[in-house]
């Protein structure tokens, strides 16, 4: 594969968290390194054994395939491997290829002597996903409680499981985190607009500078936030809304087990209007 | 006195932030907690409880000692007393024991007088007697008549009464608060907490429209795409007050009788919705036939806003649980409220 120039300048031995120079090299544009290598290991397993179990299971349509949890039953122990055992060496395949991949980039980016913005974001989603298989089910005593792995079967686990809290919009986790998304949505379309308008000018026109930015925003509320700022804020609402969301799962069973609704009824008793 | 303006609005913010910390904190449960699967795994059909919650209902749930039955031997009651309209076909024995037993059910603190005239038993002056008789009927009528509903289980007094004249879970038709009429009325019947339908904000009176008259319950489309379905998101708040006043009488989530991918669809639903369905059909013929006509009978005070009786819904019975009482059965102890005498 053809490299670009200046690419080689950057890739430099070293840097590397484990393995030392073993895996040390590129394929293609691709960096390898230890944690390249697990992921691929763990990709191609956890991939490989969701066949095998659609292969177990009653259908191919692939929106039907689903790879279930074990019973509650099971409690935290192992299941037989068609009885949602397969479901528990996926997750651990999964929760592998997750790792390994936040890993690598944190090898890349000591490569290249870059902070760990990168893989501490990409970790956040991946806290979601362990949120959502490992922490919650440890905290209500079984694995049964993660969600299937199958295109419609997981969303009919969502649809249920927020009706079993009868409400889920009244979660107060699940509305600091509704509001983050949609203010990710603001955020990046405010940022996004910003920038095309200014770097972006008909064929002819001379490009406009961050100033230019800066001041619209002055010009507009007074105050902008800044290059760099915009940055921070951005990924700021990002880990936020993952946060939370993996938060407002957290809390459903382990620290709430009735309707969100009825969460409230602390408010309604605060002494000042009871 | 900057410095102490600073200071002190400084320190008042964060000793309420910490109170709010401490509310807050202290307003969630807390693991271990129970689950009962009711579906296939990886579904999400799952009741959550809060065993130490499940403990306080449990001890609520206690039966009161029942008094060893009697023979039907010796003279019948009808024969004995004055006044026995329903019950005249039980020996005096077994009156006695019903009588003792109603008044441990319903009036432990108060005792015979609570309906009786000391004076003349069989006296019907006071509306408590009359009522009561009603009652009696009312009893038997479930445990004859809506067998798909409370099953070999049955009811009695006590299922709704727990010791008390009036049971806890009543209600009445709520007009809400004032509110303007004509063309400068809002009023949607919600947008207030509605303690009623789980604290939500929900249509706060889901009782009177389906549980006294039979407003229509379904409103999903049973087709992907419009096809005539006319029911609005209005109704469909309605409803899903009604089903929040079910899940919190009942103790249980949606999942209890809905699978949430098709709600309306019986053949994806549990067998609890069955069930479900015909004590709805029950507490209404309940309301109409036994409860709303006691209202000529009842003082003001035991009235409701607008003038109407006293009425039960399922928080009545279930009192936060699945099954009242926890399923324990207390009928095979008193075979004359099983059904009316012949």
């Amino acid at each position: 594969m053809s490299m670009l120039s200046f690419e080689q300048k950057y890739r430099v031995r070293g840097g590397t968290l484990v393995g030392g120079d073993l895996f040390d090299f590129w394929v293609g544009p691709f960096y390898v390194g230890f944690f390249g290598v697990t992921t691929l290991f763990f990709t191609v397993l956890g991939t490989a054994l969701i066949l095998y179990g659609a292969a177990l299971g009653p259908t191919w349509n692939v929106w039907r395939i689903s790879i279930a949890p074990p019973d509650i039953s099971y409690g935290l122990g192992f299941a037989p491997l068609q009885q949602g055992g397969l479901w528990q060496v996926i997750t651990v395949c999964a929760i592998g290829a997750f790792v390994s991949w936040a890993l690598r980039q944190a090898e890349i980016s000591r490569k290249l002597g870059m902070t760990y913005h990168i893989p501490f974001a990409y970790s956040v989603a991946v806290f979601a996903y362990i949120s959502l298989v490992v922490i919650r089910p440890l905290l209500m005593g079984a694995w049964g409680y993660g969600f299937p792995y199958g295109i419609m079967s997981h969303l009919d686990w969502v649809s249920n499981t927020g009706y079993q809290y009868l409400h889920f919009h009244y979660n107060p986790a699940h509305m600091i985190a509704v509001s983050f998304f949609f203010t990710n949505c603001l955020a990046l379309a405010m940022h996004g607009g910003l920038v095309l308008s200014a770097a972006n000018p008909p064929k002819g026109e001379v490009m406009k500078t961050g100033e230019h930015e800066n001041t619209f925003f002055r010009d507009t509320v007074g105050y902008s936030i800044g290059f760099l700022g915009v940055h921070r804020l951005g990924l700021f609402l990002a880990l936020s809304a993952a946060f939370w969301s993996a938060v407002c799962i957290i809390i459903s069973g382990p620290f709430w087990t009735r309707g969100w609704p009825e969460w409230w009824g602390w408010w309604l008793n605060l002494p000042i209007w009871k | 006195m900057n410095w102490g303006i600073k200071t002190s609005s400084g320190i008042v913010a964060i000793v309420a932030t910490i109170l709010l910390a401490i509310v807050i904190i202290g307003s969630f449960e807390r693991p271990p907690i129970e689950s009962v699967q009711r579906g296939y795994r990886g579904t999400g059909m799952v009741e959550n409880y809060n065993p130490r919650t499940i403990a306080t209902l449990a001890e609520a749930s206690k039966l009161p000692a029942t008094l060893p039955p009697l023979p039907a031997a010796g003279p019948k009651a009808s024969a004995i007393y004055k006044n026995v309209q329903i019950l005249g076909g039980l020996s005096v024995g077994q009156f006695t024991r019903l009588m003792a037993s109603i008044t441990t059910w319903v009036a432990p603190t108060q005792g015979c007088a609570y309906c009786h005239d000391t004076k003349n038993m069989a006296s019907d002056a006071l509306y408590t007697k009359v009522v009561s008789r009603r009652m009696i009927q009312m009893v038997q009528h479930i445990n004859a008549d809506w067998k798909p509903h409370v099953a070999e289980t049955g009811v009695t007094c006590f299922t709704c009464h727990r010791g008390q004249p009036v049971p806890s879970n009543i209600w009445f038709n709520n007009p809400g608060p004032a509110h303007a009429h004509g063309m400068a009325s809002t009023e949607t019947g919600m947008g207030l907490v509605a303690p009623a339908a789980g604290l939500t904000a929900l249509p706060y009176d889901p009782y009177t429209p389906f549980l006294e008259k039979d407003a229509v319950i379904r409103v999903q489309a049973t087709t992907a795409l419009p096809s005539g379905n006319l029911q609005s998101i209005k109704q469909t708040e309605w409803t899903y007050a009604l089903m929040m006043n079910f899940s919190t009488a009942l103790g249980v989530n949606c999942t209890y009788c809905h699978n949430s991918r098709e709600f309306g669809d019986w053949s994806q639903s549990t067998p609890q919705r069955v069930t479900a369905w015909h004590g709805i059909h029950m507490v209404r013929d309940l309301n109409n036939t036994y409860l709303n006509p006691l209202g000529k009978v009842f003082p003001a005070n035991r009235l409701g806003p607008t003038g109407d009786a006293p009425k039960v819904a399922c928080a009545t019975c279930h009192q936060g649980v699945y099954k009242p009482l926890f399923g324990q059965s207390m009928i095979k102890g008193f075979p004359e409220l099983a059904a009316a005498a012949p």
